[in-house]
């Protein structure tokens, strides 16, 4: 029962792993950018969280109405006033995200010191149903999954429902014919960038919940939120959930064995499915 | 007795001096006297500042070479700096021997290593290579931190006795490892000078312009690429070994530390000019110029090399030794190639010509 237990785990926790990836999937999809500062980013939307919660007096759930304004903002302007001047080449994008990676951690150094902080969720942090006797699952991680699957499904109307969605997937097929059809695609751009910010905002609210931050968490939240995308295959946001669930199953598993291991876990399965399976699990084109 | 005449003819042939290399050429010879005999004229402070600069020019050559030239932009560049360092401790420990001797053991182990990590990584495209580079570097420094026969999470550092080995007076030790250091980085510069002069830089110089022309004109751009990568590795193993040489202690969050060995060096080529071998050299001098300058600002000095690099990269995509070489067609190493045409003067034997021609 106790690894029953360790596996449910793990599958709840890649839920949020899936939802680091959506966001730089999102994004890399439409435009062909990678964002280096993807994981600083969500490090910036949990120390929001962090403010929110104590100015205003409210739970970290609560405060989502205000961070999610807030970071689609920040992802609109950040997109038309710097990152729509590096698309084109491979080189600029990378680096210019690299060098606001290093910008964004140490102004975060500077403005709330290295202590590690994290979100208060209440009674809601240790609640629990009891499924049968040996075992029973966290309110919470139910809860944060069941928001992944929601953001993700959501993400699915939207790309394949929506006239936004439909301008996302043109300028991804072809920038050059979609902008003659009138779209406008430095405006897509910024509204891409900012709904991968809301995406990942609400990941990083519930890992702040889940686990201590500080401002150098983020470079390993954007390799999880890679690993997720490769193991998963790129391009199916089902196969990008797929990816996270395993993901956070070979960390839970990998903390079961030895408490050192959950992060070399996640990194074996990926090199692992690089040997064997190149192209990702699930794949949206296959060949 | 024969009767020669001499005729002209015109033949092509491909220039890499001009004017400008030459005064270069000669400025680096200079330098390099200078620089060489700095034990005699400096002090411990001058050496030590001298030695850290090596070592960030070397690096950032050959980080040059992978990103400006061979299109591979690795962020876990660090996996072999680190990997250079481990080499070196854990070889003189076990051995006894001199530690120097270890310092191309720990370019081989490198070199050899690189191999199946580029080829794990050739399977993913662009800038998911740049981020499967960096899982592999932490991939290293996990093993590092969990294996204890390698020191675990505290490192290992060098015993008295085996530091001694390498010289008998401290004075001698420095100066060797000062040496060593000056004559890796002539090594990385010369050869990259050497790769890129030879056929292999012909293609690099392609693949760097456009990769797909590269590919239709014939060159085939991974088995160039693992050469650079091995070359890469090969070269950040050696330095990683000498920095921690001069260190005498390695820890997995000192040797892989992705902020010393990469994005420093990422911001330095940016700054110089990514794509020319003379850019690393000169970020290199305006990154301890700005370290100078604003060191003791701590996290504030970081993000104004942030900044700095990322204006540099919007606004001077070649750095700024791209600006000044793309206005006076300035080059340093004679790296360029212009076909000229000469006239030479060729013995035409009349008697001779006649009955070849029958």
């Amino acid at each position: 029962m106790e690894w029953v237990n360790v596996v449910v785990q793990g599958v709840l926790l890649g839920g949020l792993y899936a939802l680091f990836a959506a966001g730089l999937s999102l994004i890399f999809g439409v435009m062909r950018l990678v964002n280096i500062a993807h994981g600083d980013l969500i490090v910036v939307a949990a120390y929001m969280g962090y403010f929110a919660t104590h100015l205003l007096g409210i739970g970290p759930f609560a405060s989502l109405i205000v961070i999610l304004p807030a970071v689609a903002v920040i992802g609109y302007v950040l997109q038309r006033a710097l990152l729509n001047w590096t698309l084109g080449e491979e080189l600029p994008p990378l680096l210019v995200t690299l060098g606001l990676s290093v910008i964004i951690q140490n102004a975060l150094l500077i403005l709330f010191t290295a202590d590690s902080r994290k979100l208060d969720g209440g009674a809601i942090e240790v609640a629990s149903w009891r499924l049968v006797a040996d075992l029973s699952i966290g309110v919470l991680p139910v809860v944060q999954f069941a928001t992944a699957v929601a953001v993700i499904g959501g993400l699915q109307l939207l790309f394949y429902r929506t006239a936004l969605g439909r301008a996302f997937r043109a300028t991804s097929d072809d920038q050059t014919v979609a902008q003659l059809m009138g779209i406008e695609t430095r405006h897509v751009f910024a509204l891409a960038m900012a709904l991968s910010l809301v995406v990942v905002a609400i990941a990083g609210v519930f890992i702040a919940v889940l686990k201590s931050f500080n401002p150098f968490a983020g470079p390993l939240l954007l390799i999880f939120g890679f690993e997720a995308i490769i193991i998963g295959g790129l391009g199916s946001l089902w196969g990008t959930l797929a990816g996270g669930v395993l993901l956070g199953v070979a960390q839970t598993v990998g903390s079961q064995i030895n408490v050192a291991w959950p992060i070399i876990a996640g990194h074996v399965v990926l090199l692992a499915v690089l040997l064997v399976r190149p192209q990702g699990l699930f794949p949206k084109v296959s060949g | 007795m024969s009767a020669t005449t001499t005729r002209t003819r015109t033949v092509f042939h491909v220039s890499h001096t001009d004017r400008s290399s030459r005064i270069g050429l000669a400025f680096c010879s200079v330098l390099l006297v200078v620089l060489a005999s700095a034990p005699f004229w400096g002090d411990r402070q001058v050496m030590r500042v001298l030695t850290e600069v090596y070592c960030y020019v070397a690096l950032a050559s050959l980080w040059n070479l992978l990103a400006g030239y061979a299109g591979l932009v690795s962020i876990g560049q660090q996996a072999f700096v680190g990997l250079g360092g481990y080499t070196l401790f854990l070889w003189s420990l076990r051995t006894g021997m001199n530690p120097i001797y270890s310092i191309p053991i720990a370019g081989i182990l490198a070199a050899i290593l690189a191999v199946p990590i580029v080829l794990l990584l050739f399977r993913l495209r662009g800038a998911y290579f740049t981020i499967g580079s960096w899982v592999i570097a932490e991939v290293m420094q996990q093993i590092f931190l969990q294996v204890d026969a390698v020191g675990g999470g505290s490192g290992i550092s060098l015993p008295a006795a085996v530091v001694k080995s390498i010289a008998a007076t401290r004075d001698g030790r420095e100066f060797l490892i000062y040496w060593i250091i000056l004559g890796l980085v002539v090594l990385v510069i010369g050869l990259i000078v050497v790769l890129l002069r030879a056929r292999w830089g012909l293609a690099l110089t392609a693949i760097r312009d456009n990769e797909l022309a590269a590919i239709s004109n014939g060159i085939d751009v991974n088995r160039v690429r693992l050469v650079v990568f091995v070359v890469a590795a090969f070269g950040a193993a050696m330095i990683g070994a000498m920095i921690f040489l001069q260190r005498l202690t390695i820890t997995p969050v000192s040797g892989f530390s992705i902020n010393d060995w990469t994005v420093n060096v990422i911001f330095i080529t940016v700054i110089g000019g990514i794509g020319r071998v003379e850019g690393p050299v000169i970020g290199t001098v305006i990154y301890f110029l700005l370290r100078a300058l604003f060191a003791d600002l701590g996290s504030i000095y970081l993000i104004i090399l942030g900044v700095v690099a990322i204006a540099v990269m919007l606004k001077a995509p070649h750095g700024l030794w791209g600006l000044v070489a793309d206005r006076y067609g300035w080059q340093v190493f004679p790296l360029a190639r212009r076909l000229e045409r000469r006239t030479v003067e060729v013995a035409a034997p009349t008697e001779l010509s006649a009955p070849l021609l029958e």
